[in-house]
């Protein structure tokens, strides 16, 4: 027995009231660091959205005081692009000319090309060539653009020169080819995944009705895929129209208002290039174009983006 | 059934069943010209540029007479944005792809930052470039210095990691999290302790890939003015005397591989040619090896780990 229960009992209490309120405070501190954290983890989610916000902001303010100077209607019919001339013209049309020959002829490789593998690696490649391929198609978009251009220039260009005689040095045609290269991973890989997406019942019932392999993935796995095919179509062309590097180095940089793949001719993106490797001094015309041929290459891009995750979307929903 | 019926259906089988072949056929030609593109690339690359690379390639500045010319400012350059990069986007990244996948309530703006990052996936690398121009550059003051060309390619690479590392928490069984929670973890310790080490390999996969995309970027590095011709190195970060390190660097002038191999391309002498092919090489194997590493990380990874 101890001497004295009672103050025992209320040393007891006091240890306990301690070791409560030490608890609790703990408690309190740990949940004070948890909403801490969390705070941290969604800045971090939340500045994302500053960074589009931010390239929206520089975008549209650099195009406005451009678009003071010269009106929207000269920007898009205009038929001469010269800013750095003393009698300057703004027509976008003469850049967005070199953009969209380029891009078909890169999508006239990457579409074909592209899908074919697809429905390949989907439907009828064994494993171990699935094994190969897809490392190899991944291994081939990791070449750095630069490269591609450096081939385009130096190794497909000459090619070109002994199949079309007259071919100019630079030209869109090469560098468009290389471009289309460069896209087939990924209209590949995108439709592939629409392809592996169609449910095996599908497949097993056209089997069952008796259709080859080649009959079921070209009519029943290929339309059932079309939504996600077309969004891996849409992207391509997107990769397409900002391609930067390999149009800068093989197509040439100066303005040309042609629809000839054959002819040299800027692009968009290598407009920017060149006025960039010049010496621009900041807040004059000249560097406001950029800008301004940037808005129209991130428009185009944006509509061309959420065109195809709608349609990747509704492909996803389908099953 | 008589044998002609018999024999007119074998027939048509048979037809149809060539088709089978003969797309398979197709199917590998294309993949053929698809790898045969690539080597031919590598090949064309390696035949150029293989005798420009010795030791003092990679040790001499570049130099009007293009036998003496080397890639070192260039490497060096690209190393030290490389750290930029990476200290830019891999804490935001991993971060960011912690917070949508573990905390994130299924609210508009949750839906917003989702959105919002595919499409900042979408965008074209120069339009990076004209908001660094724009942004870090006159906004900011960092000027035409490493530490622009960092932060703009970490900005490029952040979708590519915040997507790589949502995959790799996405995986780990729920299972992992409520043993933790069972004996009374916090939600951060649970991420910290057990979700992020083992989310690991993935996260570094996507890292690396990143990288390697960041590496051999040169339009938005280009369109926020890096000179192509710089025959200096930037201020060494470990000093002498105290404080021993340094933050010069980062406001340095600059050039990387991916410029210097595209100022020697775009000259017309064949020289020069030579010496674009062996940066090419080096900068090819690097992002190659990249690439290979991560591929071979999420092989391992497959392989390994049967939650």
């Amino acid at each position: 027995m101890p001497p004295s229960s009672a103050s025992y009992i209320e040393g007891l209490s006091a240890v306990a009231e301690s070791v409560i309120s030490d608890r609790l405070s703990r408690r309190k501190t740990r949940h004070l660091r948890e909403r801490f954290i969390e705070f941290i983890l969604f800045s971090a989610a939340a500045f994302s959205v500053f960074v589009t916000l931010g390239i929206v902001y520089v975008l549209v303010s650099e195009s406005v005081v451009f678009f003071r100077q010269v009106s929207v209607w000269d920007f898009l019919t205009d038929t001469q692009w010269t800013p750095l001339f003393d009698d300057a013209h703004y027509g976008i049309m003469v850049l967005l000319s070199g953009t969209l020959v380029s891009s078909g002829v890169a999508l006239a490789v990457a579409v074909p090309l592209g899908t074919i593998i697809a429905i390949y690696l989907s439907e009828f490649a064994p494993f171990s060539v699935r094994e190969v391929a897809k490392p190899l198609l991944e291994l081939l978009s990791g070449v750095p653009t630069v490269v591609y251009g450096y081939f385009a220039l130096l190794f497909v260009t000459p090619l070109l020169q002994a199949l079309i005689p007259g071919l100019p040095g630079f030209n869109l045609l090469s560098a468009g080819l290389v471009m289309g290269i460069m896209i087939i991973p990924y209209v590949a890989s995108v439709s592939e995944d629409a392809m592996r997406a169609v449910p095996m019942s599908m497949r097993e019932g056209s089997y069952a009705m008796g259709a080859t392999r080649f009959q079921t993935a070209t009519r029943v796995v290929t339309p059932a895929a079309l939504s996600g095919i077309t969004a891996a179509y849409i992207l391509g062309i997107s990769r397409a129209v900002g391609e930067t590097m390999i149009l800068a180095i093989a197509a040439g940089m100066q303005p040309n208002l042609t629809w000839n793949p054959t002819e040299p001719a800027a692009t968009i993106t290598s407009f920017i290039v060149q006025v960039a490797l010049g010496d621009l001094p900041h807040g004059s015309i000249g560097y406001q174009t950029i800008f301004a041929a940037g808005l129209t290459l991130m428009l185009m891009t944006l509509a061309f983006n959420v065109l195809g995750h709608v349609l990747t979307r509704r492909f996803r929903q389908a099953y | 059934m008589d044998q002609a019926a018999l024999g007119e259906i074998r027939d048509l089988i048979n037809r149809h069943k060539r088709w089978d072949l003969i797309f398979a056929a197709v199917g590998l030609l294309c993949l053929g010209i698809a790898a045969l593109t690539f080597t031919a690339l590598v090949i064309d690359m390696a035949l150029d540029g293989a005798p420009r690379l010795s030791a003092d390639f990679f040790t001499n500045f570049p130099s009007r007479r293009p036998a003496q010319a080397g890639i070192l400012s260039a490497w060096v350059g690209s190393t030290l944005v490389m750290l930029v990069t990476a200290a830019a986007a891999i804490p935001v990244g991993v971060s960011a792809a912690v917070y949508l996948e573990e905390y994130a309530p299924k609210n508009l703006l949750t839906a917003i930052i989702e959105i919002n990052i595919t499409n900042l996936a979408g965008v074209p690398s120069i339009v990076y470039g004209l908001l660094a121009l724009g942004l870090f550059v006159y906004a900011f003051g960092f000027g035409q210095s490493i530490l622009s060309a960092g932060l703009t390619l970490g900005l490029l690479i952040l979708p590519v990691v915040i997507v790589a590392t949502r995959e790799a928490i996405r995986s780990i069984p729920s299972a992992i999290r409520e043993a933790a929670y069972a004996v009374g973890a916090t939600k951060w310790g649970t991420t910290w302790d057990h979700v992020l080490p083992y989310s690991l390999p993935g996260i570094m996969t996507g890292v690396i890939i990143g990288m390697a995309r960041a590496i051999g970027e040169t339009a938005p590095i280009i369109t926020i003015g890096a000179l192509s011709f710089i025959a200096f190195l930037p201020p060494a970060p470990i000093q002498g005397e105290f404080p021993f390190l340094s933050f010069e660097w980062l406001m340095a002038p600059f050039t990387v591989m991916p410029i210097q191999m595209f100022n020697w391309t775009s000259r017309p002498e064949a020289a020069f040619h030579q010496n674009a092919a062996a940066a090419g090489l080096v900068l090819l194997l690097m992002t190659l090896s990249m690439n290979a590493l991560a591929i071979y990380i999420r092989y391992q990874l497959r392989k390994r780990i049967k939650w």
